[in-house]
């Protein structure tokens, strides 16, 4: 939407007002977007939990010197203290080092089922838009009949079919997302392909190639990336509901949904092992709920 | 009109047989070897076998057919009703779902008599009120209800209502009681998604000139809520309502899984864990069925509660 072609945006400027700086187009988006970004302290907070989280993942060493996979029988089940912030679990194992380290499976398993939906649903999303036809009708025809199977179920069934584990797992959720991303990639597709300066991109002599790298592609682009960070905390909650079904990553690894389950057992006596990895669950997709809303409200 | 109804039907069975057929294709195309997968099922290891009961074995699951033969026999056997065997237990899949079916759809169907419920009065709350701290409170807290995992809730509700303060059972199928927790907890999403819709809806419609003209006349608050905005802005809820339904099949799985009910979803996380292929197969397809049945139901409702459609039925 906002990454029209502005090439005369700067001439115009130059032309009523000479002792104005003139700052490039890109350098004013950005302050634009700064001062978006400042007036929004919710936004700023999501972000920075989806940071702490995407650090995790990469680096969990950097969050917690401990091992997640050290017990400690004389500290079991202990309630979250100064020095287990978490609390720990059966075998004495600091909780708050599992979540961090579980975040590295269960983030990796959601961007992995990202990456599926938005590369597969876009890609016959694109094609379905572009080229419409029969092409469309067919592609959409196998959208609605993807949609109509429950998206924990169709996940349920390829993880019967591929086997257990956090691969399965990601690829399972990612088809179950893909049809979202088809669908908006085309409307967006549709919607750009009718507009003005694409028809003068093509009286101008660009291919059709070239007008789908430079001009569809870039403004059908914003929906998709909303779609996108929505999605991310969709397929965590998803992957992480599949491993607490049992279909996740064997011990004594743990996805954040093994946290939980194994915690159902000692609920009466310890309840945090459960809830507080649960809680984090909970926020991480909260956060990327807001920080998808906010990009949503700011595109408009 | 005839031919609208006839055309929804038809494309309502042509979805659910694609879908079929993909679940098929998945469970019994994409495993490289589905006879290891059904014999360790079935509780055989395939390394004991000779090569003349692998053979035997094969064909007692059909497997020596080819693709398309196989696929033909098993949508056959559907139409009439049979769904397989269990390989687990042996015991005829058709018999199984019958007796669980009653106590998943007692489940969904309060979930989604309690979520439609919730989502209006939050919503109606939300409009009606006109403190703004509060209203903006009111107006983030269905996003919390989406992103809260629904196996974490159940959990939560276990931990207050069951064993702390004793109100309700933490598991089982008996009695009422029973089902307060768990639907409940499987309407809480749901109930958000529509509470969300409802209010930007609520919100639009009072923006409308006809809420002028109606406070002109005199109306008091309340009455124009519900007169005006309430029927305007619902009718979006009951395209929802069938959308929701994937969601709230797959929260039952959750759900029956968390408070250890008797029911279709914990029968399939059960077989997924068996790798039990007929009954993966059977409840894919029932849910498929269910999901289209329900936005069938809503299509053809749909030009009755709103005339215009009705209109464009009849004219397309």
């Amino acid at each position: 939407m906002d990454a029209q072609p502005d090439s005369f945006g700067p001439a115009i400027a130059k032309a009523e007002s000479e002792d104005i700086i003139i700052r490039s187009a890109q350098w004013r988006r950005w302050s634009e977007a700064l001062r978006a970004v400042r007036a929004r302290p919710g936004f700023l907070l999501a972000a920075g939990f989806i940071v702490i989280v995407l650090l995790a993942a990469a680096a969990p060493g950097l969050l917690t010197p401990l091992d997640p996979y050290a017990t400690a029988p004389l500290v079991k089940l202990k309630p979250p203290s100064l020095v287990h912030w978490f609390g720990t679990d059966e075998l004495g194992r600091d909780l708050f080092t599992r979540v961090v380290y579980g975040a590295r499976l269960s983030v990796q398993a959601a961007l992995l089922a990202v990456a599926i939906g938005l590369l597969g649903g876009s890609s016959l999303g694109l094609v379905a838009g572009f080229l419409g036809g029969r092409a469309d009708a067919a592609i959409m025809r196998l959208i609605d009949v993807l949609l109509a199977l429950p998206g924990l179920l169709l996940a349920l069934a390829i993880v019967t079919a591929i086997g257990f584990g956090t691969v399965p797992v990601a690829i399972a959720v990612g088809f179950g997302i893909l049809p979202g991303f088809a669908r908006t990639m085309r409307a967006e597709v549709m919607r750009v392909k009718t507009l003005a300066y694409v028809e003068a991109a093509r009286l101008g002599g660009a291919g059709w190639g070239r007008v789908l790298r430079h001009h569809i592609l870039p403004n059908a682009s914003a929906a998709v990336i909303v779609l996108a960070t929505l999605d991310f905390g969709v397929a965590i909650l998803v992957a992480s509901g599949l491993s607490f079904l049992g279909y996740g990553a064997a011990p004594p690894a743990a996805e954040w949904g093994t946290l939980i389950a194994n915690g159902r057992r000692f609920l009466i006596t310890a309840p945090w092992v459960s809830l507080v990895p649960g809680f984090v669950v909970a926020l991480a997709v909260f956060a990327l709920n807001h920080i998808a809303r906010t990009l949503e409200e700011m595109g408009r | 009109m005839a031919r609208y109804i006839i055309g929804r039907i038809v494309q309502a069975l042509t979805v659910l047989w694609g879908a079929y057929t993909i679940t098929y294709a998945i469970l019994y195309l994409l495993p490289g070897d589905p006879l290891s997968i059904m014999l360790t099922a079935s509780g055989v290891e395939m390394d004991t076998l000779s090569a003349d009961q692998i053979a035997k074995a094969r064909h007692y699951y059909g497997l020596d057919q080819g693709t398309m033969e196989q696929y033909f026999h098993l949508l056959g056997r559907l139409l009439t009703g049979d769904f397989g065997t269990s390989l687990s237990s042996g015991r005829p899949v058709a018999a199984m779902l019958a007796e669980r079916l009653p106590q998943t759809l007692m489940l969904a169907g309060t979930a989604v008599a309690l979520s439609i419920v919730f989502g209006f009065a939050f919503a109606w709350l939300g409009a009606w009120l006109r403190w703004k701290p509060l209203r903006a409170v009111l107006r983030r807290l269905p996003a919390i209800g989406i992103s809260i995992p629904v196996y974490w809730t159940g959990l939560l509700f276990i931990q207050i209502f069951a064993f702390s303060l004793g109100w309700f059972p933490s598991a089982g199928n008996t009695g009422w009681q029973s089902l307060v927790l768990p639907a409940v907890t499987l309407a809480i999403p749901s109930a958000a998604i529509y509470a969300q819709i409802l209010l930007r809806g609520f919100d639009d419609v009072w923006a409308e000139p006809f809420i002028a003209t109606a406070r002109a006349k005199g109306l008091r608050r309340g009455q124009i809520q519900l007169r005006h905005v309430l029927r305007n802005a619902s009718l979006p809820i009951l395209t929802l309502v069938g959308l929701q339904v994937g969601h709230t099949v797959s929260g039952a799985v959750l759900v029956e899984t968390v408070f250890t009910r008797v029911g279709v979803g914990r029968l399939v996380q059960e077989a997924v864990l068996r790798q039990d292929i007929p009954v993966v197969l059977a409840v894919v397809t029932i849910s498929a069925a269910a999901f289209v049945a329900v936005n069938l139901v809503v299509d053809l409702l749909y030009p009755l509660l709103d005339p215009r459609i009705a209109g464009l039925a009849t004219a397309g």
